[in-house]
């Protein structure tokens, strides 16, 4: 039965091909604008490390004066001042925990000739690489007591790895970073978490390439390396001594693996700056461990307009929807008399219905192939802009699969008001007028 | 010719037997009109962010940043390498400063206006600072509205100790900043605080946007203070060469002012761009963004189009016979026209009341969630207006199909 429909369906489609063209094209804008920028959306709202987002956690503290403070409502800061991250490194609550800001390193290669350039690096405690997953190539990280060695050695990613040493294995060799010379320790497979979570608020971009450096934070600062992005909090006597101004430039993030972990590191963060209060050191006790997600739900890293987009997409398909519902609609009226004889010949109003769907049905799939093709474009197009998450818009198998959930959802919707418009049809007076 | 009284009456009646028809296209004119009057906002927004004046001569500037240098040796470095610039045919003012507005380089600190402010205060002013050198008003082109700019001990003086703010007692700031500090109130001679620093205004200059602009608050993104700087003192903060030429040399400006740059300092890394290039950058997004609105609404439109030419073209074809009786009584070419563009005008009205209820609505979510303010007015009417000019573009087709009827299709059964 179902072949039946199918043939009469394409039969009554390639009657009226301009309709039929109108509606599959309408459909198919609709379909591939909301693929387009659902595709951006959840690539932007993605998990950047999902094997591990559950057990990573962002402390927070609030060492700002007394002033404007309401408690229970004033949010700590996003990030935090030397003594205190190092405080909380050294307690040691987590599996894992590290403290990092961003900087500027630049690479000096070793061909004559060669001019230095600027890379984006991190400087960083030992227990980043283990805590992020951050896969190596040759070599590995280095330990805590490198960091306090002031040890001069670093990680470099893969890329640059290419790029100055031709891929080779370069662990044990000396890379020139702001006219000092640093062993390399360990190259990374490629890695570049999206979002970039950890740079949230250290002044980096929040999507695209990963960074290329990666130093101990003493060494880094002993060499004089400055973070990206500097909140001070009170009068500045001295600006070169971060360590000791009163300003906030490290994240820290700590691994907690259980439920019970994370209690436990919430009860110890309140601690702590209660007992920083008593020391006089802080006035506000407001603290937050929000996870991996929360954070980044709360630094609202999707940027507005990528959501706008994505909601003026549905409304541009729901018009879409509409206007497959008029010309559908349309078309089966003007078939009034076919449906009435059909009917008299004994064909059930479900039958009727069912062949009207299965038309509306194949106007979905011909959309969906179209929409598909639309998308594609318009990805192509989001990967021409200048946008810093352009080269990551790509349809994967899940998007693919969805643009026909997508056509398929969108045209029964429409076919469903003339489907049944056709089967509620009495077959007498149809019969009559013919 | 006779001119009758447009009659609404039985176009009402012929769509209350077409009541679904009718109401979808009520229905998709409602939506068209809330998603458009909404977009077309959003895009006039972006369009005024993205053309945000600064004061500066943005058509002639030409920056070349270096980064990397040693600050034991900029004292001397910086005024070689001015030298250098300047010999590049076709400069006329070089001078270094330490950032540009709209270059996402931002040296921000907040100001109180009594004398024991200090930095945490709440009721101080969050401004940008930019430190600047000898020329540094001519290269940018600063148009100075009051007072003065630093005189040649003033720069000379001028330098970084420990702190992040500079050892000195003068600054110039921007019209919008003094309006900020002191509203209504002459600036000139008054002081700014940060406990233990304090500066008094010499100078007022047109206003020059921020490295980084609140869109939103476009007030704001013009709080901008220019200190004094010497090259010797400023341990590294001067990092941007600023050259100011013809707009037809720029480009070549640019390349040279690069290369020169990077020849005299090999160990620092140089970037030539010309300010065109920066504004443009910094609103690359912005000006995506407005162009997919726009497409998204001309596709919006056509899609709406052809919904209304399928539906009247349908409608056309089912009453052939109702036209041609009307033909055959009498009623003119024109009758005919008109009783469908009537119908069409009915129906666009009623989806534009809808849809402008709609859009203010949506407006209103919009404002709640996203960094929006209010539409004006008359994006409503405008709206409006547009539909109502598509629906009786979309209808003209149809319309001309029913007028051809002949009225002999009367006496035929179909």
């Amino acid at each position: 039965m179902f072949a039946y429909y199918l043939e009469l369906a394409l039969r009554s489609l390639k009657r009226n091909r301009v309709l039929t063209a109108l509606m599959v094209m309408a459909l198919a804008l609709g379909i591939g604008a909301t693929i387009t920028t659902l595709t951006v959306l959840r690539l932007l709202s993605g998990d950047p490390l999902p094997q591990k987002s559950a057990q990573l956690f962002y402390p927070q503290i609030d060492p700002n004066a007394k002033e404007g403070y309401i408690e229970g409502q004033t949010k700590p800061d996003q990030l935090m001042a030397y003594p205190d991250a190092m405080n909380l490194l050294q307690a040691h609550r987590g599996t894992h925990q590290a403290a990092m800001a961003l900087t500027q390193a630049k690479v000096m290669p070793k061909q004559v000739n060669a001019r230095p350039f600027f890379s984006d690096a991190v400087m960083t405690t030992a227990d980043f690489f283990a805590m992020f997953d951050a896969p190596f190539q040759y070599g590995g990280g280095w330990t805590a007591a490198d960091d306090d060695g002031r040890a001069q050695l670093v990680v470099i990613a893969g890329f640059l790895n290419d790029k100055l040493f031709a891929g080779a294995n370069s662990v044990g060799r000396v890379i020139r970073i702001n006219d000092h010379d640093l062993r390399i320790v360990g190259v990374l497979k490629p890695w570049a978490p999206q979002p970039r979570f950890y740079a949230q608020d250290l002044g980096g971009r929040s999507y695209g390439d990963g960074d290329a450096v990666f130093l101990p934070l003493q060494t880094a600062r002993a060499m004089e390396m400055g973070p990206q992005d500097t909140e001070c909090y009170a009068a500045v006597p001295d600006i070169r001594h971060l360590e000791t101004a009163p300003c906030e430039w490290l994240g820290v993030w700590v691994e907690l693996d259980s439920v019970a972990a994370v209690a436990d590191y919430k009860t110890f963060l309140d601690g702590y700056v209660k007992q920083q209060v008593a020391l006089g050191r802080f006035q506000r006790t407001e603290t937050s461990l929000l996870d991996l997600m929360g954070w980044l739900r709360q630094e609202q890293v999707v940027p507005d307009d990528v959501r706008l987009q994505a909601g003026l997409a549905f409304g541009f398909l729901l018009i879409c929807v509409v206007n497959t519902v008029g010309l559908l609609l349309a078309k089966c009226l003007r078939r009034s008399a076919e449906i009435g004889v059909r009917r008299a010949l004994g064909a059930t109003r479900r039958e009727i219905f069912t062949q009207f769907m299965v038309e509306a049905g194949i106007v979905g799939l011909a959309g969906g192939v179209l929409g598909l093709l639309f998308a594609e474009l318009g990805l192509l197009g989001i990967r021409h802009q200048p946008a810093e998450y352009a080269s990551l818009a790509h349809l994967d198998t899940w998007m693919f699969m969805f643009t026909f959930v997508v056509a398929l959802v969108a045209s029964l919707v429409a076919g469903i008001l003339p489907a049944w418009r056709a089967c509620v049809l009495a077959p007498a007076p149809q019969l009559k007028a013919a | 010719m006779e001119i009758r009284p447009i009659e609404f009456r039985p176009i009402l009646a012929s769509l209350r037997k077409h009541r679904i028809p009718a109401m979808l296209i009520v229905l998709e004119i409602a939506l068209a009109c809330a998603v458009l009057c909404n977009a077309v906002f959003m895009i006039s927004q972006r369009v005024n962010d993205i053309h945000l004046p600064s004061a500066i001569d943005e058509q002639g500037l030409v920056s070349a940043t270096l980064r990397g240098t040693d600050d034991k040796l900029v004292g001397s470095d910086i005024p070689r390498n001015l030298a250098a610039l300047r010999g590049i045919v076709g400069v006329q003012q070089a001078a270094i400063t330490s950032s540009l507005p709209l270059s996402h380089n931002n040296w921000g600190w907040s100001f109180g206006t009594s004398p024991d402010s200090a930095l945490a205060n709440r009721k101080n002013i969050n401004v940008s600072l930019y430190f600047i050198g000898e020329g540094g008003d001519k290269a940018l082109g600063l148009h100075m509205l009051q007072g003065r700019f630093f005189n040649a001990d003033e720069l000379a003086d001028s330098k970084f100790d420990t702190a992040p703010l500079p050892e000195t007692h003068v600054v110039v700031m921007t019209r919008s900043a003094a309006e900020n500090f002191w509203p209504g109130q002459a600036a000139l001679g008054k002081t700014i605080y940060s406990k233990p620093y304090y500066y008094t205004v010499v100078g007022v200059v047109d206003d020059v946007l921020r490295p980084h602009v609140y869109t939103q608050n476009t007030r704001k993104s013009y709080d901008a203070v220019y200190f004094p700087m010497s090259a010797a003192g400023s341990k590294g903060a001067l990092s941007y060469y600023i050259l100011r030429g013809a707009p037809q040399d720029r480009d070549r400006i640019m390349r040279e002012a690069e290369q020169k740059l990077a020849d005299l300092n090999p160990g620092a890394v140089a970037k030539g761009q010309t300010y065109a290039d920066i504004r443009e950058k910094y609103f690359a997004d912005m000006s995506s963004m407005a162009w997919m609105l726009v497409l998204v609404c001309v596709v919006m439109l056509a899609v709406t189009a052809f919904g209304i030419v399928g539906l009247t073209s349908f409608w056309v074809g089912q009453r052939r016979r109702q036209i041609g009786i009307r033909r055959a009584v009498g009623a003119t070419r024109g009758h005919i026209m008109q009783y469908f563009q009537t119908e069409n005008l009915m129906l666009t009205t009623a989806g534009v009341v809808v849809g402008m209820g709609l859009a203010f609505g949506i407006n209103i979510y919009l404002m709640q969630h996203y960094e929006m303010s209010r539409m004006p007015w008359y994006y409503l009417p405008g709206g409006a207006l547009a539909l109502w000019l598509l629906g009786q573009a979309s209808v003209f087709g149809p319309a001309q199909k029913a007028a051809s009827v002949p009225p002999v299709v009367a006496t035929r059964s179909v």
